[in-house]
């Protein structure tokens, strides 16, 4: 670890794990396994073969394929607006509940603090069961028109996406100076001018990493959307799966590919908003 | 619900005075009523409907009854409920023993090349857990890749070759519970060696220890916290997936959450799926428990 950019062609010293080769050939082979199957997703739903297997040159028919595929299209589209709605909604309850369990004391707050950690913990086929029985029991109703009929998923993708939201938000407002917002008070602010003018803004990238993180377990999630989607609603994890169950078609891969770019972008626009907040010294 | 808590110069009960306006409450009513009534209410209907009973199709009779959790106990379902034990710890040692090399080797690699490493570790578990799943399939399937590969090297070889029957049991349900939980190891076992006081393997090693010695006597103590928090972030989710044994698994490699699944989606039994969606809940709740015993227990050298 001492000056390893002057001694590029020194044997490795004893803490340079890194540098030695059984130690590269681990790190090597488990990189591998993590994107090995998601690379070849990718790479062969550009082949120009109904096989997986044999590369018969680049193609893009598969996409034109799947995007033809009317149910396939809806099913995206619905996915899509499942998770803006969560990332809006859940971002708006997560900070609320972060502002109030950093910023008040109130009796039972342990307990509070307990419960809003539980939808994470909770394995997901629970909290899907759970979802199943209540929306039945209570009667939501099953034949609403379109995007309302989505309302099931929506409503428990924001469940259990907004305590994350709340981590999130609360992490950020543990760097907070509430001297700023008591000086904003003593010169005359009243309460929410105070709050809009010192502790939102601090908030505000708290804000942007809770929406994205709601947004990929949005779109990241299976188990929960298997079980609260109704007879008629179509979503794009449901779908593939019911296509998934009968074989392996470069059709799949087409569209699978067009989820992970969508992930993909959502996590770069993350990692670059947090980059910039290194830049500018907020973090 | 007004005082404020801080940490200024002013008394504690002059600030509690202020005004805090409606907002607060507005907030309160919001996330708590969300929280009551879209996950506490759900979770009380799994709860009261595990002590109920099945009456034909659709009723369910209320009879505080415990036979939904003695039914659990019936050979059948209580093998189903080990091998799921089984299967999650398997997937927790198998993480363990691929993440250590990687959490080490990030620890240890140049501070410029962290957060790309981390991020590569987190990156494909951003993408949808059944397009993983479905990625897996094709790469294990008989006419996959690894049988294309295997295939290839024993006809380059000259040897007689079977496909592998790699998808559809147990192992593969393992391959892909690892593949899916794998950041839930890495991430906290980087942690725990990240806190390490690095001087004291050089210390080893000046007063004479190999190279192996001191790894395995204060780098891997070291990372014993990460170790633990690891297999239980691991463990949990691993014993609650419904996902991976149900596109990889084969006839007899069903997991608990299959089970569930079947009760409230064909067999149609609610009351018994509820009690087992209790009792794994509270599997989860008692493995997360254990995390703050054991991390007393072992704290590992400061």
């Amino acid at each position: 670890m001492k000056a390893p950019t002057k001694r590029r062609r020194a044997p490795p010293g004893p803490l340079d794990y890194t540098r030695r080769a059984w130690m590269r050939f681990v790190l090597l082979a488990v990189f591998v396994f993590l994107y090995a199957p998601l690379a070849a997703l990718i790479a062969f739903s550009f082949n120009d073969s109904k096989r997986n297997i044999v590369w018969r040159g680049f193609t893009t028919k598969y996409y034109e394929k799947a995007a033809a595929n009317e149910v396939l299209v809806e099913a995206f589209v619905n996915s899509l607006l499942i998770a803006f709605f969560t990332a809006a909604v859940a971002t708006v309850l997560g900070a609320a509940a972060a502002w109030l369990l950093w910023r008040y004391r109130f009796p039972f707050k342990w307990v509070c603090e307990g419960a809003v950690a539980l939808p994470i913990v909770i394995p997901e086929i629970c909290m899907g069961v759970a979802m199943l029985v209540f929306f039945s029991r209570i009667g939501w109703p099953d034949d609403l028109p379109w995007p309302l009929n989505l309302s099931r998923i929506g409503i428990a993708h924001v469940s259990f996406a907004f305590p994350f939201v709340a981590f999130v938000v609360r992490a950020r407002l543990a760097s907070f100076n509430r001297e700023l917002e008591e000086a904003a008070r003593d010169l005359g602010a009243g309460p929410w001018a105070a709050l809009r003018d010192t502790v939102i803004p601090h908030m505000r990238p708290g804000f942007m990493a809770g929406a994205l993180l709601a947004f990929i377990l949005s779109l990241d999630d299976f188990v929960i959307t298997f079980f609260t989607s109704g007879p008629d609603t179509i979503t794009f994890p449901v779908k593939v799966y019911s296509m998934v169950r009968f074989s392996v078609t470069p059709e799949v891969n087409a569209a699978s590919t067009v989820l992970v770019a969508v992930t993909a972008a959502a996590t770069a626009l993350a990692v670059g908003l947090r980059n910039r907040q290194f830049r500018e010294g907020f973090l | 619900m007004t005082a404020g808590a801080g940490t200024g110069r002013r008394p504690e009960r002059q600030r509690g005075r202020r005004r805090a306006g409606l907002l607060p409450g507005f907030a309160a009513l919001g996330s708590g009523l969300w929280f009551l009534l879209f996950f506490l209410a759900p979770l009380a209907f799994v709860w009261v409907f595990s002590f109920g009973r099945q009456e034909g199709l659709i009723d369910i009779e209320l009879a505080w009854t415990l036979d939904n959790y003695l039914r659990a106990l019936d050979p059948l379902y209580l093998d189903i409920l080990l091998r799921s034990i089984w299967l999650a710890g398997l997937t927790a040692a198998v993480s363990l023993a691929l993440g250590l090399p990687v959490a080490v080797g990030i620890a240890f690699a140049p501070a410029r090349w962290k957060p790309l490493l981390l991020l590569l570790v987190v990156l494909p578990f951003l993408t949808n857990l059944l397009i993983r799943t479905y990625a897996l399939i094709a790469v294990l399937r008989t006419k996959g890749y690894v049988n294309a590969v295997l295939g290839w090297a024993a006809e380059w070889l000259g040897l007689p070759f079977e496909p592998l029957p790699l998808l559809y049991n147990d192992a593969a349900v393992v391959i892909g519970l690892v593949y899916v939980h794998m950041p839930f190891m890495i991430l906290p076992l980087y942690a725990a060696l990240e806190r390490m006081d690095r001087s004291l393997v050089e210390a080893a090693l000046d007063l004479g220890a190999s190279r192996a010695r001191a790894f395995w006597t204060v780098v891997v103590p070291a990372a014993l916290p990460g170790v633990f928090a690891g297999t239980i972030l691991v463990f949990v989710p691993a014993l609650g997936s419904y996902l991976t044994p149900d596109l990889l698994g084969g006839a007899d490699s069903q997991m608990i959450a299959n089970v569930i699944e079947r009760q409230f989606k064909r067999a149609n039994d609610w009351p018994f799926g509820a009690a087992l969606s209790l009792l794994l809940i509270y599997a989860a709740f008692g493995t997360l428990a254990l995390r703050p015993a054991l991390a007393r227990r072992w704290r590992g050298p400061r």
